[in-house]
């Protein structure tokens, strides 16, 4: 039996543990939010020093005209329609085969060490620097398909980048379907492709989507694997069809900053600014994309 | 992949052996049974040597502690757990004196013969009309989807509730008429047998009680099959009770099948009795 006398001792030594673990708690507080505002400032720091630099060079005409070795009369039109010819192919190819491999994967596959040794590889490709993507762009569809230093050659070799990100976000929106709208739906009679599609897939699709959108906007900073598959940085047309060269903002941006003239350099601001709102514009449709589809699916 | 069947052969359609037109065959005009049925998931056995028949136009209640393998039973009916990975079935399922598990039986035509209510209302995330409407599309309905589907509704009691409404979501229902409506789903398709795995468990009294009103009005027209905790209820809506016990190897065995007067009044065997009256499980 433990005496009173004793337990009080007890209680007096766990409410000095309790203070003790209480203070632990406010200074790890005060730590988190000092790792978080390290972030922000940065970021914060960043678009000020932008802002500063480029907002000044920033102009319709900025916007409408073609790259050019007068800096007062450089724009950033094929640059902008470069990366919209590339994401717009990109989006093209990786979606639909992302999506197939994801469902396959999900619903499909056999649990083996077949599909295993995808899955793992499909992970490991997620973290591939970029610009082997660029090299295998460069050997398989520059030169063995010929398809040249084309836009068509920069979708594709985009699309092979962002594909596992695109099917590791989409089986994980799959994955988080309820198995209970499976079981209704096969408890109906319905075959498998009728529950994968007409349940599973649309109840999934914003998180597809989200995925999707997120791995884009990656895939419009990237900047090395098209510099490796030899996208030009001087062009002064736009491009009319799959076969036409291009650049692409990152690219246009490099070769502003690289010049020893200022002037260059504050074009080179602003058009870090035009490649920040086409960013925050796709992760702004793939919020919006996202709660449109979340008040219709809710579980 | 849409199977092609026209409107009036939804119902007449019956590669199974037809209950309407063909004399029963077999004892006392049984729609479902299983002779000796021991499943397996994997290695171990969950359910080990089941024989039982159910009577058309009856209700079967099936009870047991936990983990006694209810709803294993349940779902070998209709072949839902074939689903599960390395689940596999010894014995004989019959299904109007076929067996179900032959190797020309197609599991999805089985199952829109054989509908199912789940222990928690699992509607989809679409309107209510929808919802209804979806078993009847997969099949390759082509009659009138909008009478099917009212009809539908008013059998699961459900019409005068949600008529105004047929396009909002299904979500928006209360739980109580979220499950009414996947009765409702499971109806829509003219199935034959309804089971029914614990429809009850998740809704409150009032609701449990206006489902249980609807089996004994379904009965009429369907064989249910229904798993439930709730020995009370168990007496109320069914005809015939079987109980399920595991043991130590946590394997169901069939205690006792009878009728359920008799189960609930004057059980033959020990442990039976032991179960209603509360002293275990």
């Amino acid at each position: 039996m433990i005496s009173s006398r004793e337990r009080s001792i007890g209680l007096r030594q766990a409410r000095a543990q309790r203070e003790l673990r209480n203070r632990k708690d406010s200074a790890f507080a005060i730590v988190g939010l000092v790792a978080t505002l390290v972030g922000i400032v940065m970021l914060a720091v960043l678009l000020i020093d932008i802002a500063q630099d480029g907002l000044g060079a920033l102009s319709w005409t900025f916007l409408t005209s073609f790259p050019s070795r007068f800096p007062d009369q450089a724009g950033i039109l094929s640059a902008l329609a470069g990366t919209l010819w590339v994401i717009t192919l990109t989006a093209a190819f990786a979606f639909p085969v992302g999506v197939a491999a994801a469902v396959y994967l999900e619903e499909y596959a056999a649990r083996t060490w077949f599909s295993s040794i995808i899955q793992t590889n499909i992970n490991n490709l997620a973290g591939v620097p970029s610009i082997v993507y660029g090299l295998l762009g460069l050997g398989l569809f520059v030169r063995m398909l010929q398809l040249e230093r084309s836009v068509l050659a920069g979708g594709l070799t985009m699309a092979l980048l962002v594909l596992p990100i695109i099917i590791i976000a989409s089986q994980e929106a799959i994955r988080a379907v309820p198995p209970s709208f499976r079981e209704a739906a096969y408890g109906l009679g319905a075959t498998k492709f009728q529950t994968t599609w007409l349940i599973v897939f649309p109840s999934a699709l914003s998180g597809i989507l989200t995925g999707t959108i997120l791995a884009l906007s990656r895939a419009i900073g990237e900047t090395a694997p098209l510099i490796t598959i030899g996208a030009l940085t001087f062009i002064a047309f736009l491009p009319d069809g799959l076969k036409s060269p291009f650049t692409v903002l990152p690219i246009q941006i490099f070769n502003w900053i690289s010049r020893p003239q200022a002037a260059f350099h504050e074009k080179a601001a602003a058009g870090i600014i035009v490649l920040l709102v086409v960013l925050l514009a796709m992760n702004a449709a793939a919020i919006l994309l996202r709660n449109k589809y979340q008040r219709r699916v809710e579980w | 992949m849409v199977i092609q069947i026209k409107p009036e052969q939804i119902k007449m359609a019956k590669p199974l052996g037809s209950p309407t037109t063909a004399e029963p065959t077999h004892p006392q005009d049984s729609v479902l049974e299983a002779e000796g049925v021991s499943i397996y998931y994997g290695e171990r056995p969950a359910l080990r040597d089941v024989t039982l028949s159910v009577r058309r136009n009856s209700v079967m209640a099936i009870i047991g502690p936990s983990g006694c393998g209810k709803s294993t039973l349940l779902r070998c009916f209709n072949r839902m757990n074939d689903l599960i990975r390395g689940s596999h079935l010894e014995g004989k399922v019959l299904f109007n004196g076929q067996d179900i598990y032959a190797s020309n039986v197609d599991p999805t035509e089985l199952r829109s013969r054989i509908g199912m209510v789940f222990q928690k209302p699992n509607p989809f995330p679409k309107s209510i009309f929808e919802n209804v409407a979806f078993g009847l599309r997969i099949n390759g309905f082509r009659g009138n989807l909008r009478d099917r589907v009212e009809h539908a509704l008013r059998r699961a009691a459900l019409w005068d509730e949600v008529s105004d409404r047929l396009g909002s979501s299904a979500l928006s229902l209360s739980g109580g008429q979220q499950q009414r409506l996947c009765i409702a789903r499971a109806l829509a398709v003219e199935p034959e047998v309804i089971l029914m795995d614990e429809p009850a468990s998740a809704l409150d009294p009032s609701a449990t009680y206006r489902i249980e009103e609807l089996i004994d009005k379904l009965k009429e027209d369907y064989t249910i099959l229904i798993v439930t905790h709730n020995m009370q209820q168990a007496a109320r809506v069914s005809d015939m009770t079987v109980f399920l016990l595991a043991g130590e190897e946590r394997t169901g065995e069939l205690v006792e099948i009878g009728p359920t007067s008799q189960i609930f009044t004057n059980p033959r065997d020990k442990r039976t009795e032991d179960y209603i009256t509360g002293r275990f499980g």
